[in-house]
């Protein structure tokens, strides 16, 4: 479902003498529907870095970023924002919304823009915030104001809310306590079980060996200073 | 599937000085635009030729009509660009003042466009306008009272119901937050994002703020000097910029 | 006598208006711009109206000046004598015995014929200038047919008032073209502009406008489905001649407040009254 061929990325900081850093070179890797592949490596490594070029939020200089028919690598903005609607979801560890707009409807965004009944959108965002356990009274409110954690859960459920084939979670179990991270870990299997395509990065090493089918080492893509 | 708006090579220049050069972009069905620039970078004259408030000196505007397809609006009669911009199109001026009528009411502010192509029946635009006060937030009992007794932030929401009561496809916005305290700006993009998602809306949106098009705009156009620098999806352009300028613009901003 | 030129105007000038005169005959309803001459009168007190007498006026005419309908307020009477002093043209108060009648704010009751010519004075010939400012934009309204402005006025009087309260200058649209001013008479004559027999020409003296609508025309008073076009007036009859169709003046007679309502149109109560009329023989 997600094959990356020869990916390479270099940034060019202009305002900064013109600095050219490469960042990624040569990445290749493959996940099948119903894997759950974490990305590894030292900080710095470039895991986000590659999570945000298969998302399409970085560009790629080189290389082959396939996902579902779709080359994000050479895409055009509308086939990835269709690529994001339908098929891509994205976990990230911010929560970014307008500010004012109720955690139920947030959560419930992404059905209803693929055309979901707004009725079954709430309905689905209500059954996901209530197994994460955000109280039920935070709905109607903005989620800006929630507490870390909070967030995080809100996004989680947002995330899962439509059923994507393919998934990419940044640190989904960051900063919850056990028994939400319990949560998000069954939620991460029954994606994989529908035959979801995942890739994650998770630092809690438990997390990752309980969901996780193997491991890709981001290092071997780092680029060797020249 | 065809753009909606497909623009090629605009150019415009005040004498010797360039307004803006070889501009084009596609617009599809849907797809909101951010274009971004300082002051003086030309994306109000670009706005501008595209809405045809300026004639650009080439270049070519197709916009895909619901009867005809895909017409050049720079070589429509005026007659036929004007209803166009009362029915298919809308245009939201930075300054509410601008695009409304202070001396009418409310309702009268958004009856206008229906009774402009036609609506005869009081009843009906009375209704209709109250839906879309009601849309915008605004209560029915304000709707007999003239902008000049409203807030800042509900003139704006005014414009923009007496804007999109006719159900227009475009929506070209100059700073539609601009001038606005930071709570009702928030209100208004959390508005004006709903609209765009429920009605379908494709929209140019011409700004400055940079938070303002990460919220609203789907794609990024970033302008200097008359020429466009920059441009791909909005994520994409604010965290992975390419050009010198754009990094610069996105290193400014100031972090709360 | 000699002082004058016939009818004030020198032959230029009246050429001139005569010209703007025939466009405006050939476009019913549009406002065509004139060099408007100062006349030996105030602006407001018919300065339009006078000159397209004047260049209308031949000396074997007839001419009847009506102010809000009478014969004998002081604007009808100084224009009276004005060209009875500068043209030597005979005059008349009757309806029927006029060619040339000016008139501020009125249209006469009696039916006007094919050998007549209706000279309404008007104020402001922009039917949109109360909600577009700007001279350019209504220019180009007018000459692309946009005129749901027009119907924003009356909206905004229902939504104000229940109802449209608009009575005088109400605004109407010639042969399905442009909207005019009909000037300020009440809207109960409007009817009366559409397929009259007589030339009707409106002349604005200030504004620099002369505007035609040829005999038979077709004119339609703006209004809403729900609303429909309404040419009241005081439901009373006239406390003089009896009438209960014409146009009635509200005059009040004592500082009690008692009040009388006579026909607006001098002549025609007059007429009614020699031919026996009177408020007992009425119903």
């Amino acid at each position: 479902m997600i094959k990356l061929d020869n990916v390479s990325k270099h940034f060019t900081l202009h305002n900064q003498g013109g600095a050219s850093i490469p960042v990624m070179a040569g990445a290749t890797l493959s996940v099948e529907a119903g894997e759950c592949v974490a990305l590894v490596g030292p900080s710095g490594a470039g895991k986000s870095t590659l999570m945000r070029m298969i998302y399409g939020n970085y560009l790629a200089d080189a290389g082959r970023i396939m996902v579902g028919g779709t080359d994000v690598a050479r895409a055009a903005p509308r086939e990835i924002l269709a690529l994001r609607r339908n098929t891509l979801g994205y976990v990230s560890q911010f929560l970014r919304v307008v500010p004012r707009v109720p955690t139920l409807d947030v959560v419930a965004e992404p059905l209803i823009t693929l055309g979901t009944d707004p009725q079954a959108a709430r309905e689905r965002a209500r059954e996901l915030l209530a197994r994460l356990n955000i109280p039920e009274h935070l709905w109607p409110l903005s989620p800006t104001t929630f507490s870390g954690g909070e967030q995080q859960r809100v996004n989680i459920a947002r995330g899962f809310a439509h059923d994507y084939p393919t998934l990419l979670l940044d640190e989904p179990t960051a900063s919850l306590d056990v028994t939400n991270r319990t949560v998000v870990l069954s939620l991460i299997d029954e994606a994989k079980a529908r035959g979801a395509a995942i890739i994650g990065i998770f630092h809690d090493t438990e997390a990752r060996a309980q969901v996780c089918d193997r491991e890709v080492d981001v290092g071997r893509f780092t680029p060797v200073p020249a | 599937m065809t753009p909606l708006l497909d623009v090629r090579d605009i150019t415009k220049r005040y004498g010797a000085r360039i307004g803006c050069k070889d501009v084009g972009f596609a617009l599809w069905p849907g797809e909101v635009m951010g274009i971004v620039g300082e002051s003086g970078s030309g994306k109000s004259t670009l706005l501008g030729c595209l809405a045809g408030h300026l004639p650009p000196d080439t270049g070519e505007v197709l916009f895909d009509t619901r009867d005809g397809g895909p017409r050049d609006t720079l070589k429509m009669s005026e007659a036929e660009r004007r209803m166009l911009a009362r029915t298919d199109w809308a245009f939201v001026h930075q300054n509410a003042r601008d695009g409304l009528r202070m001396g009418v009411s409310a309702g009268g502010n958004v009856g206008e466009r229906l009774m402009a192509v036609g609506a005869r029946n009081y009843g009906d635009i009375r209704a209709r306008a109250e839906d879309w006060l009601d849309r915008v937030e605004i209560t029915e009992d304000r709707m007999d009272d003239r902008p000049g007794a409203f807030s800042g932030g509900m003139q704006q929401r005014l414009q923009i119901a007496r804007n999109l009561v006719t159900g227009p496809r475009l929506v070209f916005m100059d700073e539609p937050t601009g001038g606005l305290d930071v709570s009702v700006q928030a209100r208004l993009l959390d508005l004006l994002r709903g609209l765009v998602r429920q009605m379908g809306l494709s929209a140019v949106i011409v700004t400055h703020d940079l938070a303002v098009v990460r919220l609203l705009a789907d794609r990024l156009m970033v302008m200097k000097d008359g020429h466009v620098v920059e441009q791909g999806l909005t994520d994409q352009v604010l965290d992975d910029p390419q050009h010198g300028y754009t990094q610069l613009l996105v290193s400014s901003v100031l972090q709360v | 006598m000699t002082d004058y030129n016939f009818a004030y105007l020198d032959e230029q000038t009246k050429r001139m208006i005569r010209r703007a005169i025939l466009k405006g005959l050939a476009i019913p309803g549009y406002q065509v711009p004139f060099a408007s001459r100062e006349m030996p009168m105030p602006y407001g007190w018919g300065t339009g109206g006078v000159q397209l007498s004047a260049a209308t006026l031949t000396p074997d005419d007839r001419l009847k000046v009506i102010d809000q309908g009478a014969d004998d307020t002081t604007n009808a009477v100084s224009i009276r004598k004005f060209f009875e002093k500068t043209a030597r043209v005979a005059t008349t108060e009757h309806t029927p015995d006029a060619s040339v009648i000016q008139t501020r704010h009125r249209i006469p009751e009696a039916p006007l014929s094919e050998d007549q010519i209706l000279i309404y004075q008007v104020p402001i010939p922009e039917p949109l200038r109360f909600l577009e400012p700007s001279e350019v934009e209504t220019r180009k309204m007018h000459e692309l047919s946009e005129y749901g402005l027009m119907h924003v006025k009356l909206y905004e009087d229902i939504a104000r008032h229940g109802h449209i309260a608009t009575s005088y200058a109400y605004p109407v649209q010639v042969e399905g073209r442009y909207v005019m001013d009909p000037s300020p008479i009440p809207k109960f004559d409007n009817p009366k502009l559409s397929d009259c027999a007589a030339i009707q020409l409106f002349g604005a003296g200030r504004e620099q406008r002369i505007y035609a609508l040829p005999p038979h025309t077709k004119v339609v008073s703006l209004d809403f489905e729900d609303h429909p076009f309404d040419p009241s007036k005081a439901d009373a009859p006239c406390a003089l001649c009896g009438d209960t169709s014409s146009y009635l003046d509200e005059v009040i007679t004592d500082d009690a407040g008692t009040r009388m309502y006579v026909c607006s149109d001098t002549d025609h109560c007059q007429t009614r009254r020699e031919a026996g009329h009177s408020k007992e023989t009425a119903a």
